[in-house]
């Protein structure tokens, strides 16, 4: 009786999240591929993916999406691994700036999309600061769709700002769970602070460095509020366009077809790093 | 790799606080060319801590540490001319056997045809040659052991640190390292300090043993002359095994009188008449018979090639070591003889020997 109860213990302890998971991602996620490949009147069809190839933002959103994820996933990494190493190496006050660096996890995407444009907008803070230093005459038109640098600048900015404290979380962890041992013997057999982060806690961090870029890349795949709130449509990117065709073009289709496309390039990204960072079998302990 | 070959290791005054305790107070010891000095004492005692001042992964509050003729007090851990083996080994997960035994040559940048003979060598003396290519997840804990040994011996630094380097080993690969250990510490001649709380280790490897507790050092000396002659109760009941025994008391006119005994005794410090004092033997130095101080047998342990005899003088539970074929049995009253030119006298204040 009691062996019983504790063999079906682990799955009962598991299926508020399984039925979450199912509820929220899995049943949606069958549904967008099934509208994906419907075709109006019912069938099978691919006319959507053909349609969404054509439409004339495509290749500007699949440029825009690789080009944001290219720019600010290497530079959230390194930021967020220097930042990282800084508080671990328990300097006086270490706790406060976590705290600091932490504190734009609370704020919605959306939100911190409209703080940024008030920083970035013409009669923003950034302009006026500028004009009241003397710096500049007229303001800077930071976001006019003409002025594609700006824009991405902006979008770097506010994305990095936002979300490059949950990549430090991740790899502030993962530094914890190196044992001390490790740093010390690094310290007596020679290593300079340097090469002690090139040599043994780098390789060390893997596992979380890989968990870090496979969160932050699905993130930069579906960058979508920040760039909305900045730019509007003057930077049109895959997630964005997938709930233009939702919401504003009344096509579902279409949009399951972005969403589909996004879901694929996650996977291949997932995939890649896995394979890339993976550890060696023989690394693993028993 | 430009530092002295052979190195004392001078400790003058060395004081380390912790938040609220301190640690190490004012400890004063030195160390010789060459020499195996063990530090032991219970967990808590500041052995580690004092290891980890000399390392450089510790800073002192006060005091200065020595190695051959530089002060090393303020100079990081790589620049002291130390090895270490660490208690967890802290073989590095992610490199071969023989990367890890090379990682401190690399760091100090020799040239590629040293390193790769040098790693030989050192793989060669604890016998890990065939295990070269493996990473540590593939090792026993015993082989993980060596590894660590071996990266700490091939930097040729002319000091060893082994930070209770066999704790994590089960008991039977722990003699055979042991022994390696001594082997290898009579090849290479390095001044090493090793921490322990196992007293049989410091016993069998020390050239000396300096026994601590709380933070202070409570008596240096060659392992026999601790065990013959421990400074105070403290080492006494430390070392050995059994501990040695005590028996609380006091001297007048030539019989030492305690809880439920009296006996005579000849050999008595000076001016001790009416003072409480405490009276030292260790097991091997009594024997059962009918002479001596009267005792009541309350338990008899054969161990193979000895028994081991718990006698009760007045209330005291003593320890006696007796041959295997003793004929004692649990009530029986005995008497207890021993040679007084082996007992120590201790004050029962102080615990220090008179």
């Amino acid at each position: 009786m009691r062996a019983r109860a504790e063999r079906f213990l682990p799955f009962a302890l598991l299926l508020p999240a399984v039925a979450f998971l199912a509820l929220l991602i899995v049943i949606p996620m069958i549904q967008a591929l099934i509208l994906a490949v419907i075709a109006e009147g019912g069938g099978f069809t691919l006319e959507h993916f053909e349609r969404m190839a054509g439409d004339v933002n495509f290749s500007d959103a699949w440029r825009n999406t690789l080009l944001l994820l290219i720019l600010i996933v290497p530079l959230q990494i390194v930021l967020a691994l220097v930042m990282a190493l800084l508080i671990n190496s328990r300097f006086r006050g270490h706790g406060f700036f976590l705290y600091v660096y932490a504190i734009p996890l609370a704020i919605s995407d959306l939100a911190a999309g409209i703080l940024w444009l008030a920083v970035f907008t013409e009669r923003g803070y950034l302009n006026s600061s500028l004009q009241g230093a003397g710096l500049i005459q007229q303001p800077i038109l930071f976001l006019s769709f003409e002025n594609l640098p700006g824009i991405l600048t902006a979008i770097v900015v506010a994305e990095s700002w936002r979300a490059t404290a949950i990549v430090l979380l991740i790899l502030i962890a993962g530094l914890q769970l190196i044992p001390r041992d490790f740093f010390e013997a690094a310290d007596v057999f020679g290593a300079g602070r340097f090469r002690r982060t090139i040599h043994v806690v780098l390789p060390l961090l893997r596992p979380s460095l890989q968990s870090a870029l496979i969160i932050r890349t699905i993130f930069a795949f579906q960058t979508f509020a920040v760039v909305f709130a900045l730019a509007g449509r003057n930077m049109p990117v895959l997630a964005g366009e997938a709930y233009v065709w939702y919401a504003a073009n009344r096509n579902e289709h279409l949009a399951a077809a972005y969403a589909v496309l996004l879901l694929g390039l996650t996977i291949v990204a997932t995939v890649v790093y896995l394979r890339v960072l993976g550890l060696r079998e023989a690394e693993v302990a028993r | 790799m430009g530092f002295a070959l052979v190195a004392g290791i001078g400790i003058e005054r060395a004081t380390k606080v912790f938040a609220r305790t301190t640690a190490i107070k004012g400890i004063s010891l030195d160390i010789k060319d060459g020499e195996f000095m063990v530090l032991l004492g219970p967990s808590g005692c500041g052995k580690t801590t004092l290891l980890r001042c000399v390392a450089g992964l510790e800073h002192l509050d006060d005091g200065r540490i020595t190695i051959g003729d530089r002060d090393v007090t303020d100079l990081a851990p790589r620049h002291r001319g130390i090895a270490m083996v660490f208690q967890s080994y802290a073989v590095f997960p992610h490199m071969t056997v023989e990367d890890n035994i090379g990682f401190g040559l690399r760091m100090h940048r020799r040239p590629k045809a040293e390193i790769t003979r040098r790693v030989a060598e050192g793989a060669e003396l604890l016998g890990l040659t065939s295990l070269l290519a493996r990473y540590p997840a593939q090792l026993s804990g015993g082989q993980r052991q060596r590894v660590a040994v071996a990266r700490a011996l091939v930097m040729d630094a002319p000091v060893l640190l082994m930070d209770e380097p066999l704790s994590n080993l089960d008991a039977l690969l722990r003699l055979q390292a042991r022994a390696d250990l001594k082997r290898l510490h009579k090849e290479v001649k390095r001044t090493t300090i090793y921490v322990t709380h196992d007293q049989v280790e410091a016993m069998s490897m020390g050239d000396r043993i300096a026994v601590m507790r709380e933070g202070s050092i409570e008596q240096v000396g060659a392992p026999m002359e601790i065990y013959d002659r421990p400074a105070s109760q403290f080492v006494g009941g430390f070392i050995g095994s059994p501990p040695m025994n005590f028996l609380r008391g006091s001297v007048r006119a030539g019989s030492f009188e305690g809880d439920g005994f009296a006996f005579p005794i000849s050999r008595v410090p000076p001016k001790v008449d009416g003072r409480g004092l405490l009276l030292g033997v260790r097991a091997e130095h009594l024997r059962i018979g009918d002479q001596g101080v009267p005792a009541r047998i309350s338990v008899v342990e054969p161990l193979g090639d000895h028994a081991l005899v718990t006698a009760l003088v007045g209330k005291t539970p003593i320890k006696v070591q007796a041959p295997i074929d003793v004929r004692a049995k649990p009530d029986d009253d005995v008497r207890l003889a021993f040679d007084e030119s082996k007992a120590r006298w201790m004050d029962a204040e102080t615990g220090a020997a008179l």
